[in-house]
């Protein structure tokens, strides 16, 4: 004979949707059962709300974390950060070594000026600026800490995408928009034009512009 | 009068070009100018091996060998072991300095630094120059 506790158990944990097998769940039900007598019906009723509020909890969890897109932002905010960051080591690393050239042929002009107090002066400015350009040895060395996080939560974001199954989080199964590029979330109609500086080797030229625009 | 020989053979150790190039200017703004480079641990200790050099100036965070690890592979070698080391780098943590000094650290300098910093460290290595 059918138990009603039994099927009321089971119909309402398949009412969630938690992934998990018809026989998994008839096999979990089944030994929670085992350890209640006949008569205790009110403590099997006591349970099943407490495991119906786990599933409901559960469920709605899986939804908040569906709605933040942790798909987008593995495959395009992480990567996009990371490459902006090593664009800008990249960056200022280029600066900085063309401020040295100019420092080291000023120092060199400076041999030649007869008048010490004036070559003085300009090597003691010239140090200033090779102290100075250390910076970017340490933003450097910052910005590499920053991609290392980056990394971190994008491997903690893939460990949640694996734990919950990918495709919930697929925006055709939450129904949920496509996050805005910019940061301060305001949308434009020439948004897909806002890229910013392109990376290295990709976009176009200064050369290949002005030919497309046939300038000189 | 000078006790120091400013045409002493120095390695700078750095995987920041930038870096690299500003020492070696700050040092030739010193008046030293016999100096080489490498850009890790690895490639200076091939370095300090094939020629004999008076002091060692090396970042400590570099990979696949750090500055702390050169420094232990100077002191392990018996060719090395009195090497004059000085550790530029940004990892200032009191575990960091205790465990360079147990590793014979000859000094120690915190990035960013100036010239004159640099100039009282090699001072306090290499006597008054």
């Amino acid at each position: 004979m059918a138990n009603p506790v039994r099927e009321e158990l089971l119909e309402k944990l398949k009412a969630f949707d938690i992934n998990a097998q018809d026989s998994d769940l008839e096999a979990l039900v089944d030994s929670l059962l085992q350890n209640f007598g006949e008569d205790a019906v009110e403590t099997n009723h006591k349970l099943l709300a407490e495991i119906g509020s786990v599933a409901s909890y559960i469920h709605d969890m899986k939804t908040q974390l569906a709605s933040l897109r942790p798909d987008e932002i593995k495959s395009d905010f992480l990567p996009t950060a990371a490459d902006e960051l090593d664009a800008i080591v990249g960056a200022t690393e280029q600066a900085t070594h063309n401020i040295l050239s100019a420092m080291e042929t000023l120092e060199e002009v400076s041999e030649k000026i007869e008048d010490s107090d004036v070559s003085d002066k300009i090597n003691d400015a010239v140090t200033q600026v090779y102290e100075a350009c250390s910076f970017q040895d340490i933003t450097g060395q910052r910005i590499s800490r920053v991609v290392n996080a980056l990394q971190h939560v994008e491997i903690k974001v893939d460990k949640l995408l694996g734990a919950f199954g990918g495709e919930e989080f697929l925006p055709d199964a939450t129904g949920a928009k496509t996050t805005p590029k910019r940061a301060d979330g305001v949308e434009r109609p020439d948004e897909d034009l806002l890229n910013g500086p392109q990376l290295p080797g990709e976009g176009v030229s200064q050369d290949d512009i002005d030919a497309l625009m046939g300038f000189d | 009068m000078s006790d120091v020989d400013m045409n002493m053979p120095i390695l700078i150790v750095d995987d920041y070009k930038t870096m690299l190039r500003i020492v070696r200017n700050l040092l030739k703004q010193l008046g030293f100018n016999n100096v080489d480079e490498a850009t890790d641990g690895s490639s200076a200790l091939q370095k300090l091996r094939g020629k004999q050099y008076s002091l060692v100036i090396s970042d400590w965070n570099m990979e696949p060998m750090s500055g702390l690890q050169l420094l232990k592979e100077c002191r392990a070698d018996a060719h090395l072991k009195d090497l004059s080391f000085i550790m530029v780098t940004a990892e200032s943590k009191t575990e960091n300095v205790i465990a360079a000094k147990q590793a014979g650290v000859n000094n120690y300098i915190v990035k960013p630094f100036n010239a004159a910093t640099l100039k009282k460290k090699l001072i306090a290595v290499l006597g008054n120059f």
